[in-house]
């Protein structure tokens, strides 16, 4: 590790040489593989493509089955209220056993069973009506139920708007819903894509690029070159890194134009932000690669730290803050975690500095010390 | 009779050589089963919409007997966690956009006086909608409380109840935990990636290596090769179902309803259309990395895409098709409705069929270019 002494400008000239040619041969390298090209543009875009119009937890036009055992005026016209909604698609059946045999096939998610004395106990000031819900699906289903109950609490509100006796509930909640006011689900899940794209392209390009040199014996070779351990890892990550940015730029565009996620924050910070992701990716990638050595494992490896983790523990999907605390201290470990924090904050509310800089702050410290170990790592095995 | 036998040792032979190769690191043996249950653990943990732990804060202006009733409703719930009190309303974004809150609830200073005269009262909420989903949900829990505070308030001041109740039944599973529904999915989520990967790239080691064309020299016959890859790898994968079902049942509690044999008839016939696809990319692919490429290409989408964490349903009609090619989608399917209905095999034949044709096609269409390429 020692510089040669005298013209330290010669030496720092043929360094940047050295990381020059590296950075050369390892973009020759990804240009000549097809399967380099499919992961840095068209993955991206088959993804973003693919789970931005796949992924969608709004619910719109559930199928339900009505059950009217009663023909009375009110019957009839909550059965029309449901008709009428845009969020049920209903269809009468004749029995109760009819719809459940339909609701166990799962052909319908629901049945609204209005009793035969519905009307009656109305008009007594108090009735019922049934809702049952496959549970399979539990999120969706407890949707499913806040419409019907919403559905029949505005059926209610009109009828007693046309003359009926008042019926005013004690207490009732006035909601904005801020940054989504139309509820779209995919304002949250494209960015959340973002995020598993380029943790994708980030982390397994590398750590396979990695494993593959020494499980061929080409880094030794390497070694007997003047190159150094931390030239050898600039020169892998710089074209990925390019590589990452392309990706970025595929999804960011996609978010844009397709599907008309708004991007309220900067761009320029979102784009930071990502540089710095896409370097820590890559950083798990050669650590791993440089420990283990060996494609299978190093793929499996970084699957299962980066991809799986990135998908569940993220905050992508399912709120961190629900968790209990051992799974709550892994994500706080995940850099994952922070990007959808920061991607999620930039898109939907804009530059919210106390989001973006302790999130920022971390991304960047595991950066370094994700570059700084692995070439520790690599120092180590060199020798 | 003779060649019958002969053959199957010789399967025997490449599956235990295969198994070797696979189970003699101990780093490898690690990678193959301690994943799968650590994962079947903290997502278990971790991939649920319910929340327990709503962090909220409150503009109180009224300060009365009734707001205080509502929120310990709320605070008394298990549900909702009070981490502010906040005097102005400018205070509500800094708190919102911070994210440490996901609801404020502004309560009025005429909040007591309107219930007292039967006007009714108005409770301004403001939710985070980052994830809408997330803000649905709290606002769902947040409506069933103020339900509640609603018909203990009638009862108590003498005031007729509400003219309509609508009274919710859950089939399969009572109380909606989205845990019951998301562990048996993950059965096969989580084998997918490792048996799917562990064919694919087992053919590209020995392509890459050049032992593929030892083994070619070989008197073995294509499929029997292609047999001696796909048993180790349904021996991993069967193993890994195994071990998540232990999580789901042993750790988490959650009653399996079904017959064992029916459930391991469908990941069977799974594992073997996973692996079909997997023997099929390998014969596509000459290096480990494009095997490892073109399998995460398509782990991806059938994981996000097979109904595990959005449902199926939502997708627009051409995905729905493309998720018939997903063994992934049957599954989950499978998994779900064995283990949380108990059906049975007849009930479960649109989820096996497709599974089996599946399997016939790509072990078909792998052992042929196996033969194809040997030539």
């Amino acid at each position: 590790m020692k510089e040669p002494a005298g013209a330290p400008a010669d030496a720092w000239i043929a360094k940047l040489r050295r990381i020059r040619a590296l950075v050369r041969k390892e973009t020759l390298q990804v240009l000549r593989d097809p399967s380099s090209i499919a992961i840095g543009v068209v993955l991206p875009l088959i993804l973003i493509l693919l789970f931005g119009y796949g992924l969608s937890l709004d619910v719109k036009h559930v199928p339900i089955a009505l059950v009217m055992d009663d023909n009375s005026a009110d019957a009839s016209a909550l059965a029309g209220a449901f008709e009428l909604s845009p969020y049920f698609r209903p269809q009468r059946q004749p029995t109760l056993a009819a719809a459940q045999r339909l609701l166990l096939q799962q052909k319908i998610d629901g049945i609204v069973h209005i009793q035969s004395d519905f009307s009656q106990r109305l008009n007594d000031g108090h009735t019922s009506l049934q809702l049952i819900v496959h549970g399979a699906d539990a999120n969706r289903a407890r949707i499913i139920q806040s419409y019907v109950t919403g559905a029949v609490g505005a059926w209610s509100a009109q009828r007693h708007a046309q003359g009926q006796a008042a019926d005013i509930a004690p207490v009732t909640l006035e909601t904005r819903v801020w940054f989504n006011e139309a509820n779209d689900s995919s304002y949250f899940l494209v960015p959340g894509l973002i995020v598993l794209v380029m943790t994708l392209i980030g982390g397994l390009l590398t750590s396979m690029v990695m494993a593959r040199e020494w499980e061929r014996g080409t880094l030794e070779a390497l070694l007997v070159t003047p190159v150094r351990a931390d030239e050898i890892l600039l020169g892998k990550t710089l074209p990925y890194f390019l590589l990452g940015m392309i990706g970025l730029a595929v999804c960011v565009l996609a978010a844009e134009f397709l599907f008309h996620v708004p991007l309220r924050g900067s761009l320029w910070i979102l784009i930071g932000a990502s540089m710095l992701y896409v370097l820590v990716a890559l950083g798990i990638g050669l650590l791993i690669s440089s420990w283990v050595k060996n494609q299978l494992v190093a793929s499996q490896l970084t699957m299962l730290v980066t991809f799986m983790p990135a998908f569940m523990l993220s905050g992508f999907l399912f709120d961190l803050r629900s968790v209990p605390l051992f799974v709550r201290l892994i994500t706080y470990v995940l850099p994952a975690r922070y990007y959808v924090a920061l991607l999620q904050s930039v898109f939907l509310a804009g530059n919210v500095w106390a989001v973006i800089v302790p999130n920022t702050l971390v991304l960047a410290l595991m950066a370094a010390g994700l570059g700084l170990t692995s070439r520790a790592v690599m120092n180590k095995r060199l020798q | 009779m003779n060649g019958l036998r002969a053959s199957l040792l010789r399967i025997l032979a490449l599956t235990r050589k295969e198994l070797l190769a696979v189970l003699k690191d101990r780093r490898a043996r690690m990678s193959l089963l301690v994943p799968a249950i650590v994962q079947a653990l903290v997502f278990g943990y971790a991939a649920t919409y319910d929340l327990n732990h709503v962090p909220y804060a409150v503009i109180d202006q009224d300060q009365s007997q009734s707001s205080r009733t509502l929120l310990a409703g709320l605070d008394g719930s298990g549900l909702f966690e009070r981490v502010a009190e906040l005097h102005r309303a400018a205070d509500i974004a800094t708190w919102i956009d911070a994210r440490r809150a996901l609801l404020v609830l502004q309560i009025p200073s005429d909040f007591e006086r309107r219930l007292q005269n039967g006007s009714g009262a108005v409770v301004q909420v403001i939710a985070d909608g980052r994830n809408s989903n997330t803000a649905g949900t709290a606002l769902g829990y947040l409506g069933s409380i103020v339900d509640q505070f609603n018909s203990e308030w009638r009862s108590s001041h003498a005031l007729p109840a509400a003219s309509i109740e609508v009274v919710t039944r859950a089939w399969y599973n009572p109380n909606l935990e989205t845990r019951w529904n998301m562990i048996p999915g993950l059965i096969g989520t989580l084998t997918l990636i490792q048996t799917m990967m562990l064919t694919a790239m087992s053919v590209a080691r020995e392509r890459e290596q050049g032992t593929f064309d030892q083994l070619l020299v070989t008197p073995f016959r294509p499929y029997e090769i292609m047999a001696g890859k796909a048993l180790p790898s349904m021996v991993v994968g069967t193993s890994q179902a195994t071990g998540v079902l232990l999580v789901a049942q042993l750790w988490f509690h959650i009653p399996f309803a079904g017959s064992y044999l029916t459930l391991y008839t469908g990941l069977l016939l799974f594992l073997l259309a996973a692996i079909g696809i997997g023997l099929l990319l390998s014969s596509v692919a000459t290096t480990m990395q494009q095997a490892m490429l073109y399998s995460m290409l398509l782990i991806m989408p059938f994981s996000l895409l097979s109904g595990l964490t959005t449902p199926l349903t939502n997708m627009p009609l051409v995905l729905q098709y493309f998720t018939a090619l997903n063994p992934l989608r049957y599954a989950i399917d499978v998994a779900r409705r064995v283990y949380l209905e108990g059906v049975g095999l007849p009930l479960l034949w649109s989820d096996l069929w497709p599974l089996g044709l599946i399997a016939t096609i790509t072990l078909g269409g792998a052992s042929w270019m196996f033969s194809h390429r040997m030539q």
